[in-house]
């Protein structure tokens, strides 16, 4: 019986790893921040700007790694179009960064982006109206993504649309939204995105300060979402999510209607990649169509994958390792990171179907069993 | 492999068919016979007499001087009296030797004079010329003749027209004749009214541009009942234009429809078969196409060849890939589907970054052999290209050798058994290891099969399959799994609702469209167009 119970929890969390990450990750954004802000530059344990922000660049992607994970690796939703809601909230945000930009833009409008005077356009489109005010730009980043996984979940669950489907369904949505958004009628760019960004809420973005608390703010919000998701998914709902996942016609048989637990997860997920959006574009300064590309999309799976799925401790941790490989990788080899990558793909689905954080809890419980019958004896 | 054997030799009696266009024959370099050195010499007033002894003299072989002549680009050196042909214009002039084409960069705009022309000669050369080719032993030649006229009728032309119109054979240069004599009597208004308007009723059947163009100069004429005749008879053709326009799109729907059934036909046998989405179908498309290029590399001067030398290699090349991908990785990861669409997306990455690093992240360039390029042409206003109506032959071809295979052979009879009970086809004896890596051998051996026909129609690069994974995944979701009529109907249907929106839409519109219905279709029967019935059927 323990053996059983044993086995059903590998590879699942309880709520013992949330209190020491919470702390480490804020204890560690505090002390950046802190080494980049007071130290002077020639300081040993000086922390550069650049620095700070691929940092809040890794924290977005590990937030967006713990949104795929949600729905992956507890409702076994493979999204392969994740970064759809992701490149949907950052285009929010950039909506709003590029009407800050105001008259000093290379064309001087006060009210048209640039590329909207370089087409000849003579009013701002319907669907910018309102970008100026940040509260509801913020609020469309995280409605448009919960929106349109609200739609698309409820025509996909609602007909049973389940596995490698509902997979190239989400990849094909994104693949339609990147085609959709290169083209330069719709009116956010084209295939050059939104970028040359001055200002947010009047802060110059280029400043330090501007940068660590734009890291800081992250690091709060992604402590915030991990804690809010474990406590979702460790009441009733998380129960009945698990079990849609290991066995979702039985759960319907019980009564549940899976199709509404699963929506309600899809829509809170690209929500979680929304926002994830909206925080990344400050700090990277762009956001152009190639964040809808498929590849994009199937990177944050393989971040998970690594990480653990099924743990959201392991998606960040995942996403964080992935990205800082990737960093070092196409620094010194270019050409080798997707041999890499691809050879992620193939060795972690084969040897580590639980990932790091399944391979350390197998370990450790080895470890204690060892433990048990040496005392047993 | 005998069945593509089969298939090949069968294509291989299809060949002969090719463009019916023959080249005129080009004279050599002639020695230049008196008459042409009389020509540098003689005043425009004698000239009429020197152009029919030339005509006389040379008949077709002076075609291209004539016409050099009638454009006014023909030249003398004033030193030797050598005949040359003016290329180009402005700054960029060069003079080439009459006959021979040789390049003659020594000679500068002082050291040559001009052979005069003026209208009357004009009118005179026109006449030759029609003459020496509507005489041509080639029919094609004699009808193209009489459609370059249509646009220039004169009296001289009509009069040679009528001649021959008399003691014309072939009956499509005998219309070709009457269409342009109607178009004559029609806007020559010395004609009774009744002549021009039974003319115009004869019109109404052409399809010629220049008709047209006569038709609409008609419509402004000051005899009403003539006026409103051309107006009529020209509704009357552009009706006939847009039927043919549709049919151009239905042709381009198809041809559409018959790549998409290549790409994807590979992929719903090894998704029906196995249960596994194939991430990496798209790079065996890709390793097909370069599969042509590299045989072409080997082969020269023999592209004419190439493609039956690149078809079977490009299916054994991505046939023993995918074999090996099955035993890797594939079978290690059974009734896992998700976890295998992760790892075969990995293999996809890794075989396109092996052949940017072998090849060059560059495109390159496939030829097409002399016997599928060109065009079928049905009439002025439809052309079918030639490689296209190969490629919908091909696909079908390859199509109807699956069903057969599946169908009658052992093979086949296993495939079947195992997609539909995998467990029970099991418990029969069938090696169903065996039959999986069969399985994938042959769908990716077909998808190798599609790059070589896509190596025709674009150019070769790494993301080659990338952009036809996505479009095959829809025609299996849309014909259903597993299911190769199904398969054939969603891949038609698809490619041509893709050409049909396009004009109206635009063709990223087109494509999204086509997404969104097909992400409804799925709500209203989620196993596609036919289903498998039965208990077996999950």
């Amino acid at each position: 019986m323990t053996k059983l119970l044993d086995w059903f929890s590998a590879g699942r969390t309880s709520g013992k790893y949330t209190l020491p990450f919470v702390v480490i990750l804020l204890s560690i954004t505090v002390l950046a921040s802190a080494a980049n802000l007071l130290l002077p530059q020639d300081s040993a344990l000086y922390v550069s700007t650049y620095s700070i922000t691929l940092l809040g660049k890794y924290l977005c992607y590990a937030m967006l790694a713990l949104a795929v994970d949600i729905i992956w690796g507890y409702c076994g939703i493979l999204s392969l179009g994740h970064g759809a809601f992701f490149a949907l909230g950052g285009y929010a945000m950039g909506m709003y960064l590029m009407r800050q930009i105001g008259d000093r833009g290379v064309y001087s409008n006060p009210l048209l982006p640039d590329f909207m005077v370089f087409l000849d356009w003579k009013e701002l489109p319907w669907f910018w109206l309102g970008m100026d005010q940040f509260w509801f730009a913020m609020l469309m980043a995280v409605i448009v993504p919960g929106l349109l996984a609200f739609v698309f979940g409820w025509l996909a669950f609602r007909s049973r649309v389940t596995g490698v489907y509902l997979s190239i369904m989400t990849q094909a949505l994104t693949y339609a939204l990147l085609l959709a958004f290169f083209r330069n009628e719709m009116g956010f760019g084209g295939n050059n995105g939104l970028t040359d960004f001055k200002e947010i809420l009047g802060f110059d973005l280029q400043a330090d300060a501007t940068r660590v608390s734009l890291f800081l703010i992250t690091a709060i919000l992604l402590a915030g979402i991990f804690v809010l998701s474990q406590r979702i998914l460790s009441s009733r709902l998380g129960k009945v999510t698990l079990a849609v996942r290991d066995a979702e016609a039985r759960t319907r048989f019980i009564g549940y209607r899976t199709e509404r637990y699963k929506v309600w997860l899809f829509v809170y997920s690209a929500v979680i990649a929304g926002i994830a959006g909206a925080l990344y574009v400050p700090q990277v300064g762009i956001i152009n169509p190639g964040e809808f590309s498929p590849i994009n999309s199937i990177e944050i799976v393989i971040w998970v994958a690594v990480g653990g799925r099924g743990t959201l401790i392991g998606a960040i941790i995942g996403a964080l390792l992935v990205n800082y490989a990737k960093t070092r990788f196409t620094a010194i080899m270019p050409d080798g990171w997707l041999f890499a990558l691809g050879a992620m793909f193939v060795l972690v689905t084969l040897y580590l179907p639980k990932g790091l954080v399944g391979l350390y809890g197998q370990l450790t419980s080895k470890r204690g069993a060892k433990a048990k019958q040496e005392a047993t004896s | 492999m005998n069945v593509i054997l089969t298939l090949c030799l069968l294509l291989g009696a299809l060949m002969p068919f090719s463009s019916a266009y023959a080249a005129t024959g080009e004279a050599s370099a002639q020695s230049a016979s008196p008459m042409l050195v009389e020509l540098t010499k003689t005043k425009l007033s004698k000239m009429p007499a020197v152009l029919e002894k030339l005509e006389a003299e040379g008949g077709d072989a002076y075609l291209p001087l004539f016409r050099t002549w009638l454009a006014g680009n023909l030249y003398y050196v004033k030193s030797d009296r050598t005949l040359v042909e003016k290329v180009g214009s402005g700054k960029q002039v060069t003079y080439q030797v009459m006959f021979s084409g040789e390049s003659r960069p020594d000679i500068t705009k002082k050291q040559v004079k001009k052979v005069k022309v003026n209208n009357k000669l004009r009118s005179l050369l026109r006449s030759v010329i029609a003459r020496i080719q509507l005489t041509s032993e080639n029919p094609k030649v004699r009808e193209g003749a009489v459609r370059e006229l249509l646009a220039k009728l004169d009296k001289n032309l009509i009069g040679i027209l009528e001649t021959l119109y008399v003691e014309e054979e072939s009956r499509d240069v005998k219309a070709m004749m009457g269409t342009a004599l109607s178009l004559f009597a029609a806007s020559d208004k010395s004609n009774s009214q009744s002549v021009r308007l039974s003319a115009i009723e004869d019109l109404s059947e052409s399809l010629e541009n220049d008709v047209r163009n006569g038709l609409t100069k008609l419509t402004n004429d000051s005899n009403e009942a003539i006026a409103a005749a051309a107006e009529k008879a020209l509704v009357s053709i552009n009706q006939r234009v847009e039927r043919y326009a549709l049919v151009d799109q239905l042709f381009f729907g198809l041809s559409l429809g018959s790549v998409l059934l290549l790409a994807s036909i590979g992929l719903a046998i090894t998704f029906g078969v196995m249960g596994v989405i194939n991430m990496a179908h798209g790079e065996m498309i890709m390793l097909g196409a370069y599969t042509t290029y590299v045989v072409q590399l080997m082969m020269p001067n023999h592209i004419d060849y190439s493609i039956w030398v690149a078809i079977p290699a490009a299916f054994l090349v991505s046939g023993l890939m995918g074999v090996l991908i099955e035993r890797l990785v594939i079978c290690r990861l059974h009734g896992r589907p998700l976890e295998t669409l992760l790892a075969t997306f990995g293999i996809s990455l890794i075989l396109q970054q092996l052949v940017r690093t072998i090849f060059s992240p560059l495109n390159r360039q496939v030829s097409t052999p002399s016997w599928m390029s060109g065009s079928l042409e049905i009439n002025p206003v439809l052309s079918l290209t030639l490689n296209r109506l190969y490629i919908l032959a091909f696909a079908l071809l390859v199509f109807m050798a699956l069903v057969l295979l599946l169908k009658k052979s052992s093979l086949g009879l296993n495939v079947r058994a195992v997609s539909q009970n995998r467990n029970m086809a099991k418990a029969m004896g069938v090696k169903t290891e065996w039959v999986d890596a069969m399985t994938f051998g042959l769908g990716s051996g077909i998808a190798g099969i599609a790059g070589v026909a896509l190596s025709q129609l674009t150019n070769v690069g790494p993301n080659l399959g990338q952009s036809y994974i996505i479009d095959s995944f829809m025609v299996v979701v849309f014909g259903g799994v597993g299911n190769l009529m199904g398969t054939l109907v969603a891949a038609f249907t698809l490619g041509i609702a893709n050409k049909f929106l396009e004009p109206t839409t635009g063709a990223v519109l087109a494509a999204i469209l086509v997404l969104v219905f097909i992400i409804l279709f799925i709500q209203k029967r989620p196993k596609g167009l036919f289903p498998q019935k039965g208990r077996a059927a999950e």
